[in-house]
């Protein structure tokens, strides 16, 4: 890359990125000083400020009960997709078989599905099935749309990783689970962590899917927030915005320290 | 280290049993089930029917609003998928030139948002974009325009806000391939005597299409099956295929006709993904989402 990066950027360049990173700024900045203004009405914040749109989250109790599912649902998704992803990811890394590509390709497939399309099969599975409203059934479509997030990370841990230590411990006696206990979970621990961070933020944030199977009693913040956005737009909705903007920020912090977010973002090895 | 030795070895579908049990009873048979609902009869008075018929289908295929539908949606994605392309391959060659430290703080600034929930992008640009808002404040304060433009509930405002939404794709997608140029073929270019617009042109771009291509797939896809960001900034006037699946389900309560079209827009989006991969040497599940 030294050839090219040897080329300076130009002032018509320069100028050209600014647009883009005020493109890509912008609503998010908005959003965030909206949140402190002290209107009735959506607006900007220089002609008074207040945190009175923040002290309204908490008498709307609406998104506060939201808020906590959500929570406990990507909490209770992330877990579960990581669960399955880590023997699934060893299988795909170590060994050679008949259907790998398929079976990759199949626990890939969320990713690729419109997630419309998923909500309308679940509201239809569940319906038959007399599931609607469980939140566990909820918390099992979670699990199975960020298994790709947890796989893709655990995989990338797995593979290429030397099995001597595995090898050594197995010939002085330890059990096939104690080596991977002892031995294998520590070393790709980062790799499990970071998919699972990454799964609970894909899963907090889900809204197309849930939005079909969503009831009163299993109503995530997202869906919430969509319903009141389209109703019609007030400050709270800025304010509760701007708190999942800072909650999604610690969470890359995290997710930086654990496995570097270039890793988690452009998907490097 | 691959243990190939053994033919028939169980070990790997034991490992991947939890997930396949997952699989298999939370995507493949809630899907089936939609493909049966989409074939059942439906009557306005008397609700769905266990009678089975392809009327959904033939009604789809052959009203025009439909044909309307699934052509406004095809052209938003082509849409979309341009503009990413135009902004996102300028933008990734400049993030390349820039010293580290600055490409790391830029990477997360533009990558970042990725996982910043989509409603809360979406409820920042319909502020932005409203009547009032700072977008045709700008544009009437350069005299761009004479009155406010109507951008919320338009067309143009679900493009302009899904291009926010997907040009990170484009730009990973653009990135990826850029690590792995050949950087020989520019310096030689120049040093034979290339302009900067000729080496780029001539040179990166072509070696870049593998990277433009699946960054292509990407956005089109994710356009074509995107809903939160159609349904709140297209509000009830624009329709997509997405929306009008969302109100079938949940206003008319035509649950068949509705998941006709659902099954019709998985078709579409694997169709182009498939036949895109032809032509692509990258597969799409390789770029990270």
């Amino acid at each position: 890359m030294s050839g090219l990066r040897s080329d300076r950027n130009g002032a018509a360049a320069l100028v050209f990125h600014a647009l883009v990173v005020a493109f890509i700024l912008a609503p998010l900045v908005v959003v965030v000083l909206v949140s402190f203004s002290d209107k009735e009405f959506i607006s900007m914040p220089f002609e008074g400020a207040s945190l009175r749109w923040y002290w309204a989250i908490l008498s709307a109790p609406e998104l506060v009960d939201a808020f906590w599912l959500s929570v406990v649902l990507a909490f209770t998704a992330a877990t579960m997709a990581s669960t399955v992803a880590i023997p699934a990811a060893i299988a795909i890394a170590r060994y050679r078989f008949v259907g790998r590509d398929g079976l990759m390709a199949f626990l890939m497939s969320p990713l690729m599905i419109p997630h419309v399309v998923l909500g309308v099969a679940f509201l239809r599975f569940f319906s038959v099935m007399g599931l609607t409203g469980s939140f566990f059934a909820l918390a099992l479509v979670h699990a199975l749309i960020v298994v790709p997030y947890s796989l893709r990370l655990t995989l990338a841990a797995v593979t290429g990783l030397e099995q001597d230590a595995e090898h050594a411990a197995r010939s002085l006696g330890a059990s096939r689970f104690t080596a991977f206990r002892r031995i294998l979970l520590p070393l790709i621990l980062p790799g499990v962590a970071g998919g699972w961070v990454l799964s609970f933020i894909q899963s907090f944030d889900e809204v197309t899917m849930t939005i079909f199977v969503a009831t009163p009693g299993t109503m995530t913040l997202p869906v919430a927030l969509y319903h009141r956005i389209a109703d019609l737009t007030d400050p709270v909705t800025t304010s509760v915005s701007t708190v999942m903007i800072v909650g999604t920020m610690l969470l890359m912090f995290a997710l930086d320290r654990i496995v570097g977010l270039d890793k988690v973002l452009t998907g490097k090895k | 280290m691959l243990k190939t030795g053994k033919r028939l070895n169980g070990a790997p579908w034991l490992l991947s049993l939890p997930a396949l049990a997952l699989f298999v009873g939370l995507l493949a048979v809630p899907l089936a089930l939609t493909g049966i609902l989409s074939f059942h009869a439906y009557d306005g008075m008397r609700g769905m029917e266990s009678a089975l018929s392809m009327r959904h289908y033939v009604e789809i295929l052959t009203d025009g609003y439909y044909y309307e539908l699934f052509l406004r949606t095809g052209l938003m994605s082509l849409g979309v998928t341009v503009i990413c392309m135009v902004i996102g391959v300028p933008e990734t060659l400049i993030l390349s030139k820039m010293r580290p430290a600055w490409q790391g703080t830029f990477f997360v600034v533009i990558l970042g948002p990725l996982l910043i929930s989509v409603i809360v992008r979406t409820l920042g640009w319909s502020i932005l974009l409203s009547r009032h808002g700072m977008v045709n404040s700008i544009l009437l304060g350069l005299g761009v325009v004479e009155r406010p433009v109507q951008l919320l509930y338009s067309m143009t405002g679900i493009v302009i806000v899904l291009t926010h939404v997907l040009l990170p794709f484009m730009i990973i997608a653009v990135w990826s391939t850029l690590q792995r140029l050949d950087n020989q073929a520019p310096n030689a270019a120049r040093s034979l005597g290339a302009g900067q617009f000729t080496t780029y042109w001539r040179i990166v771009l072509p070696q870049l299409m593998p990277g433009i291509l699946s960054g292509s797939i990407i956005v089109f896809t994710l356009s074509a099956s995107a809903f939160a960001t159609p349904a709140l900034i297209g509000g009830r006037r624009v329709k997509v295929v997405t929306t009008a699946i969302y109100d079938e389900f949940l206003n008319s309560l035509n649950w068949p006709l509705g998941a006709a079209i659902a099954v019709l827009l998985l078709v579409g989006i694997v169709a182009v993904v498939v036949g895109s991969n032809r032509l692509a040497e990258r597969r799409f599940k390789q770029v990270f989402s």
